[in-house]
């Protein structure tokens, strides 16, 4: 059903042209290249020529196996025990190390395990610092996801009312999102700070004294954490403009006729509102999974994927092995790894929320 | 079913008053129309009636009941507004069932009263269909539909009509009428179109700026305009005006005279108008008639056939240009000298500040 209008565009397509042509240049094309490089062995600065390796950059990056052991036995077949009643079991290096009769696990290291009865169920991977990071971001993006397209929502429809002042409302929220990413991660590694930082001032002050001081960053238990509240604070202000741009798309008359039918507030929300946020809600959880996805400023500036990988992301990890090991393939494998988990959730999404008929 | 009382009724929107004070009495099943020009405050005023609008001042009565303070869903009122309302995501049934679910109602009386509804508007068909795929008009039945269920003692439409082409708009105007006849509910109904008025009211309340001009009968307002806005606005194609000197008055009878029209004597009885008042005469154009005992003279500028009838602009000797309504077949053109004869009974006469005398 394409029209004349739509079909032979002079106009349009000159329009997009100069904008296209850069997106060709600066988008379209290095993703071609890193999905070239990933299959090479190609490093940032090298004597030695790129060689074609196939597969082998994936497998390293996703290799993972499972190996269950049975405890040391004595001689009658029973458990040994240590003195403090852990049972042994044999060493992991004799079977990841030149172990001919287990060629797969060559070269892998423990991920984390687990106890079934007696026996121990070691989950190894070849990359075990990549695989932190896919956890760390897929943690990152469950939580984000939810909590600042819901939070944004919440802000949206309590600005979107006529207020006298909303509008410095509206200016306070969307602020951050206006400031630099790393210059808000440079304030907030002030507030996060262990000894005199705003935070564990403010809980200390509320708390008379009795809530110790905790080093935010520094703490592999709270690292992630405390980069995700700051996080989602970052961003909710331009999630919620998205929201408030939906929210004044439905009709007005649509909420008249809700209260003429005595809808509550509840029940004006549920039937009149969030039907109407249909499409914005897509772009939100699109947009916010996109970004949540390729978390990687706060993280350079704020701890740097510590203390103790606890803070590692797939983006922080494809540029460290991009540029900070010269490992130009490596970075390349990760970022298409990562575009196309980002990809696959975004079908995924769409198909979640599509138009049911 | 209910009567609907207003007294003194006011609308400020900061300091600007838009509804200077409104008296109208709406008796038990009556239809009333509220017509005038685009932004002279009728949805204003029915929208306060809905209590969708504050009441600056005066006193709201539906029933026995002063609702000023009332929400709207506790009036007693449902509401049909010109732009539908009606709920997109939801199927016809689930947008007449509305109120019902809201309530928590059981699913019986849904089918019940959604099956009665659909039956009064002859749209049992369409009742799980979506709003996108029915026509404008059968989007506007949904709407009534809507308010039928909830059975209420008034029914408020907004231009109704207004979004439909103009066969369609005769159409539903039969069937709203029809509908009035079958639930015999008092109804209110807000247009700037004067036909509407006329075929559908059995009380027109016309005004002007926030003032109500006149209160009555179709043809009340039509044979007897209380002053030159009623008599302009009511009727089409519109009343002409012509300006005239008052010649003489005496118990039974004025004679007013111009250079246009010569001498008329109109039979009625009036002790404000003076002799050498500079007054207005108002001529119907349905009541000017080719030839006849006066003379109205004057040269043919345009022709309008419309088949059963014809208008002709006619310029007179000052300059002033009148509207005839004539037969279909009469023989006139551009540029030709027309003898026209008014009906001196069925003529109005204006005072110089505007009232009729
Ligand atoms: N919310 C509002 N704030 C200020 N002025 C308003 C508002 N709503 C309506 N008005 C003004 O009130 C007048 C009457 O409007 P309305 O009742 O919609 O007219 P209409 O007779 O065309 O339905 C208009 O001049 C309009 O500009
Ligand atoms: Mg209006």
């Amino acid at each position: 059903m394409a029209s004349k209008f739509t079909r032979s565009n002079r106009v349009g397509w000159s329009m997009a042209g100069p904008a296209a042509v850069l997106m060709a240049i600066f988008v379209v094309l290095p993703f071609i290249f890193a999905i070239g490089l990933s299959f090479t062995n190609q490093r940032l600065i090298s004597p030695n020529p790129t060689q074609f390796v196939g597969l082998a950059n994936y497998e390293q990056l996703l290799g993972v196996g499972v190996l269950t052991l049975e405890p040391e036995r004595d001689a009658a077949g029973a458990a040994v025990r240590d003195d403090a009643g852990a049972l042994a079991y044999p060493s992991l290096r004799s079977f990841t190390r030149n172990n001919d009769q287990y060629p797969q696990y060559d070269g892998m290291r423990e991920w984390f395990s687990f106890d079934i009865g007696e026996n121990r169920v070691f989950v190894l991977g070849r990359d075990i610092v990549f695989l932190k990071a896919l956890i760390n971001t897929v943690i990152f993006v469950l939580i984000v996801a939810p909590v600042q397209g819901g939070l944004a929502l919440g802000l949206a429809l309590l600005i979107n009312q006529k207020l006298r002042g909303i509008n410095l409302f509206r200016a306070i929220y969307f602020m951050p999102v206006v400031v630099s990413i790393v210059v808000v991660s440079l304030l907030w590694r002030f507030i996060y700070d262990g000894n005199s930082g705003l935070l564990n001032n403010l809980l200390g002050a509320a708390t008379f004294g009795a809530f110790p001081r905790i080093d935010w960053l520094g703490n592999p238990g709270t690292a992630l954490g405390s980069i995700i509240a700051m996080s989602i604070w970052q961003a909710v202000g331009f999630h919620m403009v998205i929201w408030l741009s939906g929210l004044q798309t439905i009709s007005p008359t649509l909420y008249e006729a809700a209260a003429i039918e005595g809808a509550s507030p509840w029940q004006t929300f549920r039937y009149v509102t969030w039907p109407g946020l249909r499409n914005t809600a897509v772009l939100v959880l699109i947009v916010i999974t996109m970004q949540a996805f390729s978390l990687f400023s706060q993280i350079d500036v704020m701890t740097g994927g510590g203390p103790l990988d606890s803070t590692q992301t797939i983006v922080f990890q494809a540029v460290e092995r991009g540029y900070g090991k010269q490992d130009i393939s490596g970075g390349s494998t990760i970022s298409v790894v990562l575009f196309v988990i980002v990809l696959s959730i975004s079908f995924i999404q769409r198909w979640l929320t599509r138009e049911k008929t | 079913m209910a009567r609907v009382s207003l007294s003194g009724i006011k609308k400020n929107y900061g300091g600007v008053e838009i509804i200077k004070g409104v008296d109208i009495d709406i008796a038990d099943g009556e239809f009333t129309v509220f017509v005038g020009p685009s932004g002279c405050g009728k949805s204003t005023l029915l929208r306060m009636i809905a209590g969708l609008e504050d009441i600056s001042d005066g006193t709201l009565t539906i029933g026995e009941r002063v609702v000023n303070d009332l929400p709207p869903k506790d009036r007693s009122i449902a509401m049909v507004f010109q732009s539908y309302a009606i709920f997109p995501h939801m199927t016809v049934r689930e947008n007449l069932a509305f109120g019902l679910t809201i309530a928590n109602a059981p699913k019986a009386e849904k089918d019940a009263k959604v099956a009665e509804a659909a039956r009064i508007l002859q749209m049992e068909h369409l009742l799980e269909r979506r709003p996108s795929q029915l026509s404008g008009g059968q989007r506007q039945r949904v709407a009534i539909g809507r308010a039928i269920v909830r059975k209420p003692g008034v029914f408020l439409f907004d231009e109704p009509l207004s979004n439909l082409d103009a066969a369609l708009r005769v159409d539903m105007r039969m069937e709203l009428s029809k509908l009035h006849a079958d639930l015999g509910a008092t109804m209110i109904y807000v247009t700037h179109d004067q036909v509407e008025a006329m075929t559908l009211a059995d009380k027109i309340v016309v005004l002007n700026a926030g003032i109500v001009q006149q209160v009555g009968s179709p043809l009340e307002l039509y044979h007897r305009p209380a002053n030159i806005f009623v008599a302009g606005f009511i009727g089409s194609p519109k009343m002409n005006f012509l300006k005239v000197r008052v010649e003489a008055v005496d118990a039974t009878s004025v004679t007013v005279g111009s250079a246009d029209i010569g001498k008329l004597v109109l039979p009625r009885a009036n002790a404000t108008a003076k002799v050498g008042d500079e007054v207005t005469i108002g001529m119907r154009p349905h009541h000017l008639t080719v030839g006849g005992a006066q003379d109205i003279t004057g040269r043919v500028v345009l022709v309008e056939r419309l088949g059963n009838e014809t208008l002709a602009a006619v310029v007179l000797g000052s300059g002033q240009q009148i509207i005839a309504a004539l037969p279909g077949d009469i023989d006139v053109a551009p540029g030709q000298e027309l003898h026209l004869a008014t009906q001196a009974d069925r003529a109005s006469l204006f005072l110089a500040n505007g009232l009729a005398a």
